[in-house]
């Protein structure tokens, strides 16, 4: 069965639960934890190219790659009736093509089949990198804000596309209930993500004279909201937020982080330098988030969704040290 | 480093006490933002180190320009509202004198939000300091979110053309904005028109230097006698108002909107020109 450190959350049910779930990435961190939250309310289809260690017996799984023609497979076999997208490449070190290739023609291959194959809800995992951290961001972005991410960094492209074509689809097919989710920086025990690996470092690098509110999300909760959008009648872009909002510096020093404050002017240039060495796993555009505000109003997936987080704001950020290894 | 940074938090909260004068700490006590565990609200807000931050604000406020204060009980205790006074002096020391008057010589205290310019965001410590006094960007959309909460913002409708407004253009006020006018409509909030007189003579600018300020990527850039545009010590008269309410629509024509702007815009311009007769001399 399930080992630790995928403890199964709580379970989140509702009337009119959909009866098979496919989730595209499940041997992911969040697909993992999503299959741990749902196996038990309802039959569960992976697809993913990498092996899903750990699987729960009842959880059928496709080690396919969804470019793949095979992927059409897994569509004909089993009558989904909704899918979630998690399976985003999301990792720095992966080549920019590859990783573009992966997310932008997968998901195309994806929602085509969806389409074709008549899945009635689909859930797409962006994130509220969209909007990108701005010196003249508000200091609540809602769901209508523009995607200006890549206005500083290009390699932000590749999501907000993603978004856009989620967006896209949803008006296209009134027929199929799709959810866009911008969830904030999720972070939890066995996450890898940017966020989480900057907040595990003991002598993290800020931004001298910087200190931006930043909002996290534990991975359960994210997990709590994918299952949430699946209820019938939801459909929309949503962000999805955390506990609330503290200053950068704050979290770092509940983590007992000693920072290393480096000037604005020079610590693009260190870090890209220093990311090239391979001396960081901190990807240099990333910097922005050490010094601009890039929060979101959740509001509107409170009301719809009837979302609310579940971990305290604390819980939250000591969620990075609970480190399984 | 921290406990020295303790100390020094803890002798700034008792000159703000004592600076305030008696029964300050007692009526700043009433000052309940809402917080989270961490003792900040969600724009960042931290009234413990406000307290502390705002000492050495409260010495020019009490000691530096030696603040007088007319018509403050104008101030609605509650709700949302919008105080708008006229911008100048080269450094927002108007600003911050106007949120010092609601802190210590309003009872209950008010904390009113000022709202910056973006480009102080993009400023190391400035951005991080203005933030943890609760101070927000002036876009539309943080303001709104403001109004709905009944908080109280202050809104400059000069802009940096009042700030930066030269000597010779003292007590004449630029051309007001449309956009806290819309705000007002949009949340049905009342405007408190404000005159801040002394400020228009703290730093006389004799010329602003335009194009090495785009260089320099700056709003403006006055030539001053005192360097570093550092304020005079003039004294401060703030007036307040009656609070002023409006109804319409916040997407008429610019023609409808301009009326009333050019009516809180005249209400100032009055407040200034009161103030200015009454007062003995610009130093005292």
């Amino acid at each position: 069965m399930i080992s630790r450190p995928l403890a199964a959350p709580e379970a989140v049910s509702f009337p009119g639960m959909p009866r098979l779930v496919a989730i595209t990435g499940i041997a992911g961190n969040l697909g993992k934890a999503l299959a741990s939250m749902l196996h038990t309310e309802t039959q569960i289809v992976g697809i993913d190219r990498r092996p899903f260690r750990e699987k729960p017996k009842d959880v059928a799984h496709y080690q396919v790659d969804i470019r793949k023609r095979k992927l059409g497979e897994v569509f004909r076999r089993h009558r989904i009736e909704a899918l979630i997208h998690v399976g985003i490449m999301h990792d720095p070190r992966i080549p920019f093509s590859e990783a573009h290739s992966f997310n932008i023609l997968g998901s195309h291959k994806v929602f085509e089949l969806c389409v074709q194959h008549g899945v009635k809800k689909v859930v797409v995992l962006s994130s509220a990198n969209v909007y990108g951290p701005l010196p003249e961001n508000s200091n609540f972005l809602t769901e209508e804000t523009p995607l200006m991410a890549a206005d500083r960094y290009s390699d932000v492209r590749d999501l907000i596309e993603l978004d856009m074509y989620a967006q896209s689809f949803l008006w296209k097919h009134p027929e199929i209930e799709t959810v866009v989710l911008r969830p904030v920086h999720i972070v939890g025990p066995t996450v890898r993500n940017a966020p989480s690996n900057y907040l595990r470092l003991e002598r993290p690098i800020t931004v001298l004279g910087f200190d931006p509110m930043i909002q996290l999300i534990h991975v359960d909760d994210v997990c709590r909201a994918i299952v949430l959008a699946l209820r019938p009648g939801v459909r929309g872009v949503y962000n999805v937020t955390g506990p609330g909002e503290v200053p950068l510096s704050t979290i770092l020093k509940e983590l007992g982080r000693k920072p290393v404050p480096v000037p604005h002017f020079l610590v693009r240039t260190l870090l890209r330098r220093a990311f090239e060495a391979r001396l960081t796993s901190f990807p240099p555009e990333e910097v922005d988030h050490l010094q601009y505000l890039c929060a979101v109003d959740g509001s509107r997936a409170a009301r719809d969704l009837g979302y609310a987080p579940r971990h305290s704001l604390r819980e939250t950020i000591r969620s990075v040290l609970q480190n399984a290894g | 480093m921290s406990h020295l940074g303790a100390a020094l938090r803890e002798r700034l909260r008792a000159l703000t006490f004592e600076l305030g004068g008696p029964g300050t700490r007692e009526r700043l006590e009433k000052l309940t933002p809402p917080r989270n565990e961490y003792g900040v609200d969600p724009y960042g807000f931290d009234v413990d180190f406000a307290v502390a931050a705002i000492a050495p604000f409260l010495w020019l406020y009490r000691k530096y320009f030696r603040v007088q204060v007319h018509g403050i009980e104008r101030v609605p205790i509650e709700g949302r509202v919008l105080l708008v006074p006229n911008h100048s002096g080269q450094l927002p020391f108007d600003a911050a004198m106007l949120a010092m008057a609601c802190l210590v010589d309003m009872d209950p205290p008010r904390f009113v939000r000022g709202l910056v310019e973006k480009w102080v965001p993009t400023l190391p410590f400035v951005a991080s300091f203005y933030a943890q006094l609760g101070q927000v960007v002036g876009t539309p959309e943080n303001c709104r979110r403001l109004l709905a909460a009944e908080e109280a913002i202050m809104v400059f409708p000069e802009g940096v053309r009042g700030l930066n407004k030269l000597f010779r253009e003292r007590y004449r006020l630029q051309d007001f904005g449309h956009g806290f006018m819309r705000l007002a409509l949009e949340a049905e909030a009342p405007i408190v028109p404000v005159g801040i007189v002394g400020a228009e003579e703290q730093a006389p600018a004799l010329a602003d230097l335009k194009p090495l300020a785009r260089l320099l990527a700056m709003p403006a850039l006055p030539v001053t006698p005192t360097p570093l545009a550092l304020p005079l010590p003039t004294r401060y008269h703030i007036h307040v108002g009656e609070p002023m309410r409006f109804s319409g629509s916040p997407d008429d024509d610019d023609a409808v909107l301009e009326e009333k702007v050019t009516a809180v815009k005249r209400a100032v311009q009055q407040l200034l020109d009161e103030g200015v007769r009454a007062r003995k001399h610009v130093f005292w």
